[in-house]
Parts: C-alpha cells; sequence; structure tokens
C-alpha cells in the first residue's frame, strides 16, 4: 500500500494525467463536433424551406421584405440561389451591420444548419445557382499554372497580383482572398457579390474555377525570399527600405559618428 | 608606436612591399597626403558614405546576376520547380529571373540584396542630398559638386528604372508602358521616339536587351566616373564642418585619414553591406513570381514603381484626365497635356528647382566669398523652408502613388483621398514653407534669448527690498560662440536708377530684380547678438540703452560675462571648462 502511494506521487504524473486529459478532449471533440464540410449539399427538405423562412421573417425581411423582393437600393432575393445566400451569411456580410460603402466581412452570424435553411429557403424562391460541391472546389484537383494565367486576367486587376486585396471607388474594396474557403471563392464568382462581377460558365468553365482555386490555395503561405511584407508590392518594399533599412544605417552612422568624438 | 620596438618578420615584409612600391611609383608621397588628411568627425557626413557602400554592393551582386541572367526576348515554355508557372510561355529574361531565384544556389539571396540595395542607393542619396541642401554645403566653392551629385541622382534614377523593367514581369512591363505613354506625349516627336526607343511598336523585341545594355554598362560606368569626380572634390575643397569653438572657415578640425577614418569608413562599409545583406535574407523584395510573365493586357491592382519613381506616379494619377486636347480638327494630333503636366513638367519643375538652387542663392544673397561652415538650417530660414515645401510637394506625389494602399488600409474612399491630395499638392508646399520659416524664426529669437539672458535655472532670488527675481545662469563660451558665430545676411543695397545728374544707370533693371528676389529671400530674419547688445544685457539688463547704430560684428570675441538675474551679476564660473557646461 505504501509502495502504491509512493508510486502515486512520481513528480512526472501531473504532466501524464494533464497530456491524458488533452487528449480525451480532443478525441471528444473530433467524435463530437459536427463534421459536415466534406458532406455534399443534400436536397432541400420541407423541414429546412420552414425554418429558413422563419429565420428569413426575422432576421432579413427588414431590408428585404416579407416577400425577399427588395426595394429601393435593397436586391431582390428572388432567383440569386443558395450559393448567393451561402457566401452572403457564411462570410458574415449578411445580415448588414450598418449601412456603408460596402458589407464588410464578418464572423457568421448563423450556424451551418442555419445558414442552409435559410439557402433552402431563398432557393426555393426562385431559380439560382446552387452550393458548388466538394469535388468543384477541390484544388488538388485544379490546375494552378492555368489558374494564375486566368487570374491574371480576371482578378488581378481588383484583387492584386496573387490575392491580396486592392481598392475600388468611392470607398469600396476589392478583399482579401487568402483566408476564403475554396467553396466561398466560387460562389463569389458564380454570384457575383456587391461590385464584382458575374463570371458564368461561359466566362470561366466549371474547371477553370477550379484551376484559380488551386492557384488561390498556393497563395499567402509566406515567400520564398523571406517575410511577404504584405505581398503590396513597391510601395511596402520602399517603405522598409526607408524604416528598417536607413533606420538602421543612420543608427549605425550615429554610433560610429558618437565614438571618439 | 612601432617605431620604438622591433619590426616583426610581417612587419618587415610589408615595409620592403612598400619601398618596393615607393621606388617605382612614388606612391609613398600620394599616402603621406592622403594619410594625414583631416576629415570632420559627424555622423551626418556619413550619409553619402551610405550611397557609395550600397553602390559597391549593387557592382558585387550585379555581376553576379549578369552570369545567369538572360537579356532575351526570345519566348520559351518554363518547366521547374515553381507550380505556378510550368508550361507558361514567358521571354527569356523573365524564364531566367525564375530560374536564377529557384535553382541557382544563392541566386535568390543575390536578387534580393541587389534590389534592396538599390533601394538603399537611392534613399541614400536623397539623405545625403538633404543634409548638404539644409546645412547649405553647396554654397562656393561647391557649387559644381551639387551639380555633379544632382547628375549621380538622376542617374541613379537611370539605374533603378532600367533594371526594375529586366525581368519583363507584369509589373515592371507596366512601368515601360507608361514610359511608353510619356514619351508618345511629347508633342510632335512622341511616336516616332516611342518607335526609337522600342525598335518598332511597343513592346517589341528590342526593349529588354537595350536597357540590359544600358543597365550593366553605360549607366553605372557613367555613375562609376562621377563618383570619382564627386570624392575628388571633396578632397580638393576640403570637407565641410559644422560650426563651433575653435571651427574657422580656415581650419578643418576632426581626425586624420589613417588610422581613424580608415577604420570607421572601412568598417561602416561592412555594416552597410551586412545590413543590406539580413534585409536580402529576411525580406522578400520584387518577387516577379507573382506577377507572371510579361504581356500588355492585365494590370494587377497595386501596380505600382520602386519608392524612387513613385512621386512620377502620384503625379500621374492626381492629374485629371480631361486635358486631352485633339488640335487641328478631328484629324490633327493630339496635345496629351494629361500626361505632358504631370509626367514631365512638373517633375521637370521639381528637379530644376533643386539643381539650380545653389546659383539662384548666391544671385540673390550677392556673396562670393567661399564657405566652409556649414550653416545651422534654423539660421537660413528661407532655404530651410524652401527645401522643406520641395519635400512636401514629393512626398504629397509619393503618398498619392500609393493612393489605392491608404483606401485599403485606413478604409478610406479612393476618390476623396485623391481630391485631397490635388488640394494639398498646391497649398501643402506653401504651408509647410510659412509654418518651417515661422519656426526657424521662433528658433533664431530663442538662441538670441538664450545669450542674452542665460539658461533659465529655477532658481527664485527675493531681495530684502522684497523684489523677486529669477536666476538666470549665462551661456559658456562654447554655447555662446554657436549661437553667435554666424552672419546676418540682410537684403541687398542697389544704387539708385539715376545718377546725380539725372542720367539713367546702366544694368539698373538687372539689380532691381536682384534686389527683389534677395528681399524675398533675407527680409524676414532675426540677427545674431552683436558685442554691444550682449554688454549692454550683461551691464543692466536695459536693451535701450543702445545706441541707434547697431554694430555689425557679432558677439562672438566678447569673452565677457557672468551669470545674471535681472540685471545683477549673482555668481561667477569658469565658462571655458566644459564640466561646468549645462550643469
Amino acid at each position: 500500500m505504501k509502495a502504491l502511494a509512493a508510486r502515486r506521487h512520481d513528480r512526472r504524473a501531473p504532466v501524464v494525467l494533464l497530456l491524458l486529459a488533452l487528449l480525451l478532449t480532443g478525441a471528444l471533440y473530433a467524435v463530437l463536433s459536427p463534421t459536415s464540410a466534406d458532406a455534399a449539399p443534400a436536397a432541400a427538405t420541407a423541414d429546412q424551406v420552414e425554418t429558413g423562412e422563419k429565420l428569413f421573417q426575422a432576421n432579413c425581411a427588414t431590408c428585404h421584405g416579407p416577400d425577399a423582393t427588395g426595394r429601393d437600393d435593397v436586391p431582390s432575393l428572388v432567383g440569386v440561389g443558395a450559393a448567393s445566400v451561402d457566401f452572403q451569411v457564411g462570410t458574415g456580410r449578411m445580415p448588414m451591420q450598418m449601412n456603408g460603402p460596402q458589407a464588410p466581412a464578418k464572423p457568421a452570424q448563423f450556424d451551418e444548419e442555419q445558414i442552409a435553411a435559410l439557402a433552402a429557403f431563398v432557393a426555393a424562391l426562385g431559380p439560382g445557382p446552387a452550393v458548388p460541391t466538394a469535388e468543384q472546389v477541390d484544388p488538388a484537383l485544379g490546375d494552378p499554372a492555368n489558374g494564375m494565367a486566368l487570374f491574371r486576367t480576371n482578378c488581378a486587376m481588383c484583387h492584386n497580383a496573387i490575392g491580396a486585396g486592392g481598392a475600388l471607388s468611392q470607398g469600396k474594396w476589392a478583399p482579401n482572398l487568402w483566408e476564403v474557403t475554396p467553396t466561398h471563392v466560387y460562389e463569389a464568382m458564380v454570384t457575383g457579390p456587391q461590385s464584382m462581377p458575374v463570371f458564368n460558365e461561359a466566362t470561366l468553365t466549371p474547371d477553370e474555377k477550379r484551376d484559380i482555386i488551386a492557384f488561390l490555395d498556393l497563395q499567402g503561405e509566406g515567400a520564398p525570399g523571406g517575410l511577404d511584407l504584405g505581398s503590396l508590392g513597391p510601395v511596402s518594399e520602399g517603405l522598409w527600405a526607408w524604416v528598417v533599412g536607413m533606420g538602421l544605417l543612420i543608427g549605425a552612422a550615429v554610433w560610429i559618428g558618437a565614438r571618439s568624438s | 608606436m612601432t617605431t620604438t620596438t622591433a619590426p616583426t618578420g610581417g612587419g618587415k615584409a610589408a615595409a620592403a612591399t612598400a619601398d618596393y612600391l615607393d621606388q617605382r611609383t612614388g606612391i609613398g608621397t600620394a599616402v603621406k597626403e592622403f594619410a594625414r588628411k583631416i576629415f570632420p568627425d559627424h555622423w551626418s557626413f556619413l550619409l553619402g558614405e551610405i550611397a557609395l557602400y550600397s553602390f559597391v554592393t549593387l557592382l558585387i551582386s550585379g555581376v553576379f546576376l549578369t552570369m545567369f541572367f538572360v537579356p532575351s526576348m526570345a519566348e520559351v515554355h518554363y518547366e521547374g520547380p515553381w507550380a505556378t508557372m510550368n508550361g507558361v510561355e514567358m521571354s527569356e529574361a523573365y524564364a531566367s529571373t525564375l530560374r536564377l531565384s529557384f535553382e541557382v544556389t544563392g541566386g535568390l539571396l543575390m536578387r534580393q540584396i541587389h534590389h534592396w540595395a538599390a533601394l538603399i542607393f537611392m534613399a541614400a542619396i536623397v539623405t545625403h542630398m538633404m543634409r548638404v541642401f539644409f546645412t547649405g554645403a553647396f554654397r562656393k566653392p561647391r557649387e559644381l559638386n551639387w551639380v555633379v551629385g544632382f547628375v549621380l541622382m538622376i542617374l541613379g534614377l537611370a539605374a533603378g528604372f532600367t533594371g526594375y523593367s529586366l525581368p519583363d514581369d507584369v509589373l515592371s512591363g507596366n512601368g515601360l508602358r507608361i514610359t511608353d505613354g510619356v514619351v508618345r506625349a511629347v508633342p510632335i516627336l512622341g511616336s516616332y521616339l516611342s518607335y526609337f526607343i522600342f525598335g518598332g511598336e511597343f513592346p517589341g523585341h528590342d526593349v529588354i536587351p537595350r536597357l540590359f545594355t544600358l543597365h550593366i554598362l553605360v549607366v553605372p560606368g557613367l555613375i562609376l566616373a562621377l563618383i570619382a569626380l564627386h570624392l575628388f572634390f571633396v578632397v580638393l575643397h576640403k570637407h565641410t564642418q559644422y560650426p563651433g569653438s575653435g571651427r574657422t572657415n580656415a581650419n578643418v578640425v576632426g581626425y586624420p585619414l589613417f588610422p581613424i577614418y580608415v577604420a570607421k569608413a572601412g568598417g561602416y562599409f561592412f555594416v552597410v553591406f551586412g545590413i543590406i545583406a539580413l534585409m536580402g535574407a529576411t525580406m522578400s523584395i520584387n518577387p516577379v513570381w507573382n506577377y507572371g510573365p510579361y504581356d500588355p493586357s492585365p494590370v494587377s491592382a497595386g501596380a505600382q514603381p520602386d519608392w524612387y519613381m513613385l512621386f512620377l506616379e502620384g503625379s500621374l494619377r492626381l492629374m485629371p484626365g480631361q486635358t486631352e486636347y485633339v488640335l487641328f480638327g478631328p484629324d490633327g494630333w493630339t496635345l496629351s497635356l494629361n500626361v505632358l503636366i504631370p509626367a514631365m513638367i512638373v517633375p521637370g519643375i521639381l528637379f530644376s528647382l533643386l539643381a539650380l538652387y545653389p546659383f539662384l542663392e548666391a544671385f540673390a544673397t550677392g556673396d562670393k566669398r567661399e564657405h566652409h561652415l556649414l550653416d545651422r538650417p534654423r539660421n537660413r530660414p528661407f532655404r530651410t523652408a524652401f527645401g522643406v515645401s520641395v519635400l512636401v510637394a514629393f512626398f504629397i506625389l509619393v503618398l498619392a502613388g500609393a493612393n489605392d494602399l491608404i483606401a485599403t488600409h485606413f478604409q478610406m474612399s479612393l476618390n476623396d483621398i485623391t481630391w485631397v491630395f490635388r488640394i494639398l499638392f498646391f497649398v501643402g508646399p506653401w504651408a509647410a514653407f510659412v509654418v518651417t520659416k515661422r519656426i526657424c524664426l521662433g528658433l533664431q529669437r530663442k538662441d538670441r534669448e538664450l545669450v542674452l539672458h542665460g539658461h533659465e535655472t529655477g532658481q527664485i532670488v527675493r531681495f530684502a527690498s522684497g523684489e523677486y527675481i529669477e536666476v538666470h545662469k549665462p551661456l559658456d563660451a562654447h554655447e555662446r560662440w554657436l549661437r553667435v558665430q554666424h552672419d546676418a545676411i540682410r537684403p541687398i543695397e542697389i544704387a539708385p536708377a539715376e545718377d546725380s545728374r539725372g542720367v539713367r544707370r546702366q544694368g539698373y533693371r538687372l539689380d532691381r530684380m536682384r534686389q527683389r528676389i534677395s528681399q524675398v529671400f533675407y527680409e524676414d530674419r532675426v540677427e545674431p547678438v552683436t558685442p554691444t547688445e550682449l554688454a549692454a544685457s550683461h551691464s543692466h539688463g536695459e536693451h535701450d540703452a543702445l545706441g541707434s547704430d547697431q554694430e555689425k560684428a557679432p558677439a562672438q570675441l566678447l569673452a565677457e560675462g557672468a551669470p545674471t538675474g535681472g540685471g545683477r551679476r549673482l555668481r561667477s564660473q569658469d565658462e571655458t571648462d566644459p564640466d561646468t557646461r549645462n550643469t
């Protein structure tokens, strides 16, 4: 008994226990948390549409109207499709917090189930683009070199050469694309949210859209040459040359000049 | 030193080698002359050295790059480790830049060192130029060296521009496209010049090889030759020094080149090289693989030139586009004022002012003397204010060149920013001029106040009569010298238009113009304290006892003075003892 008690007081016991507890928590989380990312979008059920309508009346109808047909400066949602809802609500752009030049992305207000219900309700209003399948947006299946060529001719003039974002007129902007999920990128191309034009299948085929997603997937993970300085081009390089380069060099000059005199 | 100890083996060998060389070349005299050359000590005198050393860094890294870069616009298909470029059609110049970056050992590091060194080179030239300008180091006999330095800056721009365009990526191609547009905006000659430069319709197949020759041969050759001339002038004129006790127009107070500056300047080279190498190793610059091979159709957001060309970009961005006219009917020729004004006339005015300023100031001052003592910027309010306003104009153009990044990073409207900068471009330099001039005059008045009344000590003394005074500690001789040593420059006086017999004097009109310019320069001024004023303030603290005729000689030779307060001498100190200064 005494030997057992002595062994129980091993110095390493708390660490081992902590590790085990962490592992258990992680395993439980992995089992219990909802796994919907890889699930193909299921066909909308009548139940979903009903839930969606309730959510819509409570959260969206103030601006878009009880029948979702919109009014002055507020677009009608008839025919925008599930893809548009999934993008706007999934990236937190809708519901809008306040009026402004553009609705900014923010943490999503609804969970995935609610977004799917809303999407089902809006899709039921009229035919429109659906949420893409996982295969349609899988970066591993695309060709990044072709994606870059397409990105350069279609997207880079607003979103910057590798998607770091850029300015538009009157306070609007094209956002950074590095943290946007492939599904949302695809939906944005299909639905053309806010200032963005629609890239339909005649402009960019689904395969070409996937190539662009494959290109974007490689961006924003650091540069081969060191710190990427925001990937903003020569302005940020010039700023750093003055701040870091000239700052250090003048500092060294002051130090050398201060010696001996 | 070593003369008293027995020479070592190495020492003997060095002495023998030196003697061998001296007997055959007579180099000993030159070495002796140079080794004993005195240079004054100040950190701001090292700014030009940053430019020199970053140029050396450029040469070293540039030679490495030429070993691998192929200046050709022939079309190839890339096969290599960079996934987003695989199989893409591109020019050999672009492909060799990718190979240099991803496949040549140390290639990317050398490219980044080269590019950072170029940015630092231009930044150092500009900073050095500011130091020379604001301290008046360009005055006689150094006006020509100012011009040499100015040409070096222009050549630096040319070197940067030609090198920036070489990789033939989309971003640098956009820059070339703007160049083409600017060239075409030249009245009458435009399209001929454009065809001449690009060997046909833009972009053609000739421009990269041509830029390469300019970039690695012509421009660096000219820069090297002018650097030699620039440094020769420094040795010939001797280095300027900051004013201070013991420093005059006729001497140089400092340390000999050997060993002090050989160690300092030699060591500083490694500091400069080291910092640039550190930047090249840790910070990505000009990642051409992000931009893609050049194709005249796409432009990406955030397309800007390197910082030293950004003012030109900003100037073009600010100009309203409506100022394009077609003269002589619908089939006449186009006058593109929307390009001509921002890309040629505005930079032309700013650069001409910069190049010609020493001559303008000499004309206004009528000063033919040599100057080896630098000015404190506050003592020349017009010059300082003028320099600051030109800098503000450049800075506003630079910010305008980055207007899209300002818009996204500070969440403002691009259109509003552009309008604010359009107004600021005219108002900003003027406001900066007025404010800087007032600050300079204020600082001069502060100097006068200090010289006349001394430092405030915070000690309040009450006399038996009930009177309170604050004790002021007078400046010591060193402090006072610094504040009274400069000349008071007054607007020049000219002979009247007609002589006593009413005959018109020749050259009066030129003199009158000169007087007007001189008045603009020197009408508002605060003159340094004269010995009489100083003596008056020390004796009884009242200035109105002074005669109406002011003494012209400054107070620098007056070594008297004792602590004063309300006109009373309170205690004395040894003012030349540095330990008691500012206590």
